[in-house]
């Protein structure tokens, strides 16, 4: 792959907790191209969603560099020497919670136009029109005046994504998005998903959906203890498993 | 105990006194309280916002007043307070209602910081997580978000302060200042009756506080039913 096709460098990543003790994190390098759906798996306490939230520094890196479109955005400083301002990055990283954390006290349309309007400065009804037509998408169009609390599950996740795509973000970062739900609400999720995974969206997906992983994936992470142990495309970590832990890991999951 | 001449007193005392409980001492007991919870209410945030802050130093500084405040006798800060203000600021020289009010703002604020501090930590973390993860500055993910949320965990807790505040101003008897209290303790001084006025300042604090309760359990209604419109 050329450079330029790069969207996240991450270089060496560390995330200790209580000195040294707790190595969520221990070390991991890999890069995000622009396109890539990239799947992460592994047992629970591996490191993965430590991983994806450090990637729009929710978690904050104790050692390592996370470059986003070609800049550190790990530096106190920005390319010109200002000081970085992690908000203006954020916005160009959607992402998606594993509870939705839709925001209780504002209908769905409201959820979806607040950081547009008032992070981008969209005019309110271009916000709004461009909101109704991403609900609109994702089948939602008669909820827009709706509040999170009455919607299910499934709906929730929905609204999280479009709420995400409302700004327009270069790549989605999606955190469990299907392990709150009832099990017939994931398939509603995992096609919205799909959907944007056909239109070409950069995807970095925390996941236990296996399916998921081998049907939409074009690349897929191992990790364990904190550490990336195996990548490769979906039909080499599903079908020829090289590591050990990752192998017992499938026998377990499959 | 003769608890027909006691009602009989009672009877005398509340048509020649009832101008001084439910006037005066009411006034000077609900003033006090009105003026301790707002400006309380002022100074808790100010306290709250600091001990949330990113300054380490303002952090301390908060902290170290709410255990203060919290872990000595609020008859004690009064007693400080009233002797210690007039020294320090010689314009609170003989002025003990301003001096009480003063104590009484400092205690509450205390307790008001830790009001608010609970109710804006109350707000579920993945709300913030949302928020700053759609790119909004730490400034307008607290004003659009996380204090629309919190307001409704702080506004009943800020109501039991003011029932609270109401009763404590009791306290504040001790130096004169005209409150309920103050008025029991002079019609007993000159009435030398102790049964009669005590059981009569119990009865107006016990039916302001019961109103007051009534009045806030509405309002925490109204509050949760615009949880789920």
């Amino acid at each position: 792959m050329a450079t330029s096709d790069k969207l996240i460098e991450v270089k060496d990543l560390k995330k200790y907790y209580n000195g040294e003790t707790i190595k969520a994190l221990d070390g991991v390098s890999v890069d995000i191209n622009r396109g890539d759906v990239m799947v992460i798996i592994g047992p629970s306490g591996s490191g993965k969603s430590t991983f994806l939230r450090s990637l729009n520094l929710l978690e904050i890196p104790t050692a390592g560099h996370i470059i986003f479109e070609g800049v550190d955005i790990t530096q106190k400083k920005g390319p010109d020497g200002k000081k970085l301002n992690i908000d203006l990055h954020r916005q160009k990283m959607g992402m998606v919670f594993q509870h939705f954390n839709l925001f209780p006290h504002k209908t769905i349309l409201q959820n979806m136009t607040l950081a547009p309007v008032k992070v981008k400065g969209v005019p309110q009804a271009e916000a709004d029109a461009k909101a109704m037509e991403l609900l609109a998408r994702v089948g939602l169009a008669d909820r827009a005046d709706a509040y999170p609390i009455q919607l299910s599950g499934g709906q929730k996740q929905r609204v999280a994504i479009v709420r995400a795509l409302a700004m327009e973000p270069d790549v989605m970062l999606f955190d469990e998005p299907t392990s709150a739900l009832d099990p017939e609400m994931v398939g509603e999720v995992l096609d919205v998903m799909k959907r944007l995974a056909r239109q070409g969206m950069t995807m970095v997906v925390v996941t236990h959906e296996m399916g998921f992983a081998r049907e939409v994936g074009n690349r897929v992470l191992f990790m364990d203890e904190g550490k990336l142990v195996e990548e490769g495309s979906p039909d080499q970590i599903f079908n020829h498993p090289q590591n050990p832990r990752l192998q017992d890991f499938l026998s377990k999951v499959l | 105990m003769d608890f027909a001449l006691i009602g009989q007193n009672i009877v005398k005392l509340t048509i020649k006194y009832w101008d001084k409980f439910l006037i005066t001492g009411l006034g000077y007991s609900l003033s006090l309280a009105a003026i301790t919870v707002t400006v309380g209410a002022v100074l808790g945030s100010l306290i709250a916002l600091m001990r949330m802050s990113k300054i380490p130093p303002l952090r301390w500084i908060a902290a170290v007043y709410t255990e203060i405040i919290r872990g000595t006798p609020m008859l004690l800060q009064l007693y400080l307070f009233y002797f210690a203000l007039p020294q320090l600021i010689p314009f609170l020289n003989r002025k003990q209602y301003l001096c009480v009010a003063i104590a009484l703002v400092c205690n509450s604020a205390a307790y008001v910081s830790e009001i608010i501090r609970s109710g804006i930590q109350a707000v579920d973390i993945g709300q913030t997580e949302a928020a700053r993860s759609l790119g909004m500055s730490q400034r307008l993910t607290m004003t659009e978000i996380i204090l629309p949320q919190a307001i409704k965990n702080i506004l009943p807790a800020l109501g039991n302060e003011f029932i609270m505040i109401v009763k404590d101003t009791s306290l504040a008897s001790t130096f004169f200042i005209g409150d309920l209290m103050t008025q029991c303790l002079l019609i007993k001084g000159t009435t030398y009756l102790t049964m009669e006025p005590l059981i009569m300042v119990a009865v107006v604090y016990f039916v302001v506080t019961f109103i007051l309760t009534k009045l806030l359990a509405v309002f925490e209604r109204r509050l949760r039913r615009g949880d789920i419109r």
